[in-house]
C-alpha cells in the first residue's frame, strides 16, 4: 500500500516535472525578436541592391534561428537565444509611404527593431521618425553622410560606412596607382548619389592633385539607358580617368555602350560601385577599369571563417555569390545580434532596448567583410576600410590586380567633422 | 431637408466619426493624415474634372506646397502650422495664377500633357538644386500650433485633428462654390463650351478661376502632407504624385465633395495593407483591388451612395 502510494507521488512528481520542462523551454522560447527588414523589392534598385539584400537577410536569419552560423556567432541561437522573425517591407514608393509603413511596422506590427534602407531619402525621412517612436533602428546601406553629420539620434544605428569613403578611397587609389593623372572627367546620375559622389571625388582629386583639370562632367538623369552623347562628350574630353558612381542597369548600360567605342581603353574608368556588375558583365568590363565594392566586400572581403560561410551558404541557395548589399545586410544583422548579446551580458533574459542601445554604442564587431566599428555619430555610425582593384582577365578569368586597401582611419573623418570639409584636408599616401 | 444642408450634416458628421476614430485608433492617424492632405489635392482635381480637365501635374503645386512650408521652417525658422498652410496655399495659388493664363487655353489631352510638363520642370530644377538637398529633399521640423509642438501622442493627434478640420473645411468651401452661378458652369462647360459663351460667361476665366482653386488645394495638401511626414522630396513633383491623384479621383468618383476623402483614405488603406501582407506582390494585390472597382463601380466608390441619394 505504502509503496504503491510512493510510486503515485513519484509519478505524479516525474509528470509535474515532465510537463513543467516544455513549459519553461516554451517560456524562454517563446518571445521571438521580431525584425521589420525593409529593402527594394520592386523597381531599379531591386536587382541589383534590394533583393541581394533580402536574400542575405533570409539566408543569415534560417541559419542564426538554426544555430549554424560559425563564430563568433556559432554560441547561441537566433538573437541571444531568442528567435528571430522578420517582416520584410519593399522599399519601393516614396518617403510618404515609407514613413507610413515604418510607423505601421513600429506601431501596427510591434516589432522590436527595424533593419533597412538603401535610398538615402528614405534614410533623412525615417531618421527623426525613429526617435519619435523610440524604436531601435539600424541602416544598413544608404550612404549620405547628412544622417549623423548633421543631427544626432538615440535609437537610430547605421553599420555601413558613408558614401565618403568610396570616394576619397577612388582619389587615394588613383593617386597611388595612376600617378601621372592629370585630366579627369565624370558620368554620374543626376540626383543626391551621382551629385554628392561626383563632388566628393572631385574634392579629394583637387587635394592629391593640386593642378587637376576638370575636362567634363556629364550628368544624365536616373536610369537614362542611353548614355551615346556623353558617351561622345568623353571621348573628346581626352581625359586620364573617368569617374563613375553608376549602379544598377545604368551601370551596364554604360559598360556594354562604353566599351565598344573605346571608353575603357582611351581613359581609366573608375566604377566607385562597380562591384554590382561584376556578377553578370564580368567578361565585359575591360581589362584596366578600377572597381570598388563601397566597403570591404565580396572581392574585397578578408578571408575569415564568417567570410567563407557566408560566400558558402549564399551560394548554395541562391547559384550567384553575394554581392555588397548581401555582405551590409548581413552586416548589420550580425551587428545586432552583437549588440544584444552584450547588452544580455552572459545571461538569457532579454535585454530591454535601452540596454541594447547602450551595448551598440561604440561596439566592434565583425562582419563577414571584417572588423566593423561604431564610430562616428557618437557611437551610432561604423566606420570601415573599403579596397579597390584594377581589372585583368587571365584567360576567361575575371581577376583583381593592385587591390589595394585603405583602413578605416585613411577614408573617413574623426567624430564631429564633416565629410566635406575633412576631404579638403586630406593628405596623399607616403 | 434641402441638398446643401444635407452636405452639411454629412460633412459634420464625417467630421465626427474621423475624429472618434483618429483619438481610438493612434495607429492609424498618421496614415489617414496623409490621405486626408492627399485627399485635398484629390478635391481639386475633382473640381476640374467636372469641367472636363484632367490635370497630370496637380504634383507641381503639390510639391510647391510643401517646399513653402518646409522652406519657411528650414530656412527662417517659421513653425506655426497655420501660417505654414497658408503660405504653402498662397504660394500655391499664385503660381497658378500666373500658369493660368497659359493653361486656360488647353483642353482635353493638350491640357493634360502641358500640365504635366509644367510640373516634371519643377521635378527636374528640384533635382538640379543641390542646396536643397536634390533628391534626397530635406527634413521639416516639428510644426507647432499656438506655440504648442505637434510632435508625441498628443500633438500628433492634434495634427491629425487639424488634418480633419483642413478637409472638412475645403470640401465644405466647394461644396458651397459647386452651388454658385460659376460654381454650376463647371457641368456646362464639361458639355458644350460653346453654349457656355453663347450665354454670356466666360469659358476661359471660368477655367482659370477653377485652375487656381484647384491647385491652392493641392498646396495645401502638400503643405499639410510635408508637415506630417516630417521629410519632403522632388519625388511630390514627378508624375507618378499627379498620377496617383488622378487615380484617386477616378478610383472615388466625382460625385460629392466627400468621395475624394473617401478615395484617398481607402486608396491609403489598401496599398498599406497590401504593403503588410504580400510585400513582393503588393501591385498585384492592389492592381486587382482597383481593377475591381472600376468592373463593378465604374463612376467610381461614390455611387454605392448615390444611388440612395437620389431615391430618398
Amino acid at each position: 500500500m505504502k509503496s504503491s502510494l510512493w510510486q503515485c507521488t513519484w509519478l505524479t512528481a516525474i509528470a509535474a516535472a515532465l510537463a513543467w520542462i516544455p513549459s519553461t523551454a516554451a517560456a524562454e522560447d517563446a518571445k521571438p525578436f521580431r525584425v521589420g527588414i525593409v529593402t527594394f523589392l520592386s523597381g531599379a534598385a531591386a536587382g541589383p541592391f534590394g533583393v541581394p539584400a533580402r536574400n542575405a537577410a533570409e539566408v543569415v536569419v534560417e541559419a542564426l534561428n538554426a544555430g549554424t552560423v560559425v563564430a563568433p556567432y556559432g554560441n547561441t541561437k537566433g538573437i541571444g537565444g531568442a528567435p528571430l522573425e522578420i517582416v520584410f517591407v519593399d522599399e519601393a514608393g516614396g518617403t510618404t509611404k515609407q514613413v507610413t509603413e515604418y510607423r505601421n511596422l513600429v506601431q501596427q506590427k510591434n516589432v522590436d527593431a527595424v533593419i533597412g534602407y538603401i535610398s538615402s531619402g528614405d534614410c533623412l525621412a525615417i531618421a527623426p521618425v525613429a526617435d519619435e517612436l523610440k524604436k531601435l533602428t539600424v541602416f544598413f546601406d544608404c550612404g549620405t553622410p547628412r544622417i549623423f553629420e548633421d543631427a544626432s539620434y538615440k535609437y537610430l544605428f547605421r553599420t555601413g560606412a558613408t558614401a565618403t569613403i568610396d570616394n576619397v578611397a577612388a582619389a587615394l587609389y588613383l593617386n597611388e596607382h595612376k600617378k601621372n593623372t592629370r585630366k579627369i572627367a565624370g558620368i554620374n546620375q543626376n540626383y543626391a548619389w551621382g551629385q554628392d559622389s561626383w563632388n566628393d571625388f572631385v574634392a579629394a582629386m583637387k587635394v592629391l592633385v593640386p593642378n587637376v583639370q576638370i575636362a567634363t562632367s556629364q550628368m544624365p538623369k536616373l536610369l537614362a539607358g542611353q548614355y551615346g552623347a556623353e558617351i561622345s562628350a568623353l571621348l573628346s574630353a581626352d581625359a586620364d580617368v573617368v569617374h563613375s558612381s553608376f549602379w544598377g542597369g545604368d551601370l551596364d548600360a554604360l559598360i556594354l555602350q562604353g566599351a565598344p567605342r573605346g571608353l575603357f581603353k582611351k581613359s581609366t574608368v573608375v566604377l566607385t560601385a562597380g562591384e554590382t556588375a561584376v556578377q553578370k558583365l564580368g567578361d565585359q568590363i575591360p581589362d584596366g577599369t578600377i572597381i570598388g565594392a563601397r566597403g570591404p566586400f565580396d572581392m574585397f572581403a578578408p578571408d575569415t571563417e564568417l567570410n567563407r560561410w557566408f560566400r558558402k551558404v549564399y551560394t548554395d541557395r541562391y547559384n550567384v555569390p553575394p554581392s555588397y548589399p548581401s555582405y551590409k545586410m548581413a552586416q548589420a544583422i550580425f551587428g545586432l545580434k552583437a549588440a544584444y548579446e552584450k547588452a544580455q551580458a552572459g545571461g538569457k533574459a532579454a535585454p530591454s532596448q535601452e540596454q541594447i542601445i547602450v551595448a551598440f554604442e561604440h561596439l566592434t564587431f565583425e562582419g563577414p567583410g571584417g572588423k566593423v566599428t561604431m564610430g562616428l555619430g557618437k557611437g551610432h555610425q561604423a566606420v570601415q576600410g573599403t579596397a579597390y582593384g584594377t581589372v585583368k582577365h587571365v584567360g576567361d578569368k575575371f581577376t583583381l590586380t593592385n587591390v589595394t586597401t585603405y583602413t578605416a582611419e585613411r577614408v573617413t573623418p574623426p567624430d564631429g567633422v564633416k565629410s566635406e570639409d575633412w576631404i579638403k584636408g586630406l593628405k596623399a599616401a607616403k | 431637408m434641402n441638398p446643401r444642408d444635407r452636405t452639411l450634416v454629412t460633412l459634420v458628421a464625417a467630421l465626427v466619426v474621423l475624429l472618434a476614430v483618429g483619438a481610438l485608433l493612434p495607429p492609424w492617424q498618421f496614415l489617414a493624415t496623409v490621405a486626408l492632405a492627399k485627399g485635398c489635392a484629390v478635391l481639386g482635381l475633382m473640381l476640374l474634372l467636372r469641367t472636363g480637365l484632367v490635370s497630370f501635374g496637380q504634383g507641381l503645386y503639390f510639391c510647391l506646397g510643401a517646399y513653402s512650408a518646409g522652406g519657411l521652417g528650414q530656412f527662417l525658422g517659421v513653425t506655426d502650422a497655420l501660417v505654414l498652410l497658408a503660405a504653402g496655399c498662397l504660394v500655391a495659388a499664385v503660381v497658378a495664377v500666373v500658369l493660368g493664363f497659359l493653361l486656360a487655353n488647353y483642353r482635353n489631352i493638350f491640357f493634360a500633357m502641358l500640365s504635366l510638363a509644367l510640373s516634371m520642370i519643377l521635378y527636374g530644377l528640384l533635382v538640379k538644386s543641390q542646396a536643397l538637398g536634390s533628391t534626397d529633399g530635406f527634413n521639416v521640423a516639428p510644426p507647432t500650433l499656438a506655440g504648442w509642438a505637434l510632435s508625441g501622442h498628443d500633438g500628433r493627434f492634434f495634427l491629425y485633428a487639424l488634418a480633419c478640420v483642413v478637409a472638412f473645411a475645403g470640401a465644405l468651401t466647394l461644396d458651397r462654390y459647386f452651388k454658385t452661378p460659376l460654381g454650376r458652369l463647371a457641368a456646362a462647360i464639361r458639355d458644350n463650351e460653346l453654349r457656355v459663351e453663347y450665354m454670356g460667361a466666360s469659358v476661359r476665366q471660368a477655367i482659370h478661376v477653377k485652375y487656381v482653386i484647384a491647385c491652392a488645394l493641392a498646396g495645401l495638401g502638400g503643405a499639410l502632407t510635408g508637415l506630417t511626414v516630417g521629410h519632403i522630396d522632388p519625388e511630390m513633383a514627378y508624375w507618378t504624385t499627379s498620377g496617383e491623384f488622378v487615380f484617386v479621383a477616378i478610383l472615388a468618383g466625382t460625385g460629392s465633395v466627400a468621395a475624394p476623402f473617401l478615395g484617398s483614405v481607402l486608396f491609403e488603406i489598401v496599398r498599406s495593407v497590401a504593403y503588410q501582407h504580400s510585400p513582393n506582390t503588393w501591385q498585384l494585390a492592389l492592381g486587382t483591388a482597383m481593377l475591381l472597382v472600376i468592373m463593378f463601380l465604374p463612376r467610381g466608390l461614390w455611387s454605392i451612395f448615390a444611388t440612395r441619394g437620389k431615391v430618398a
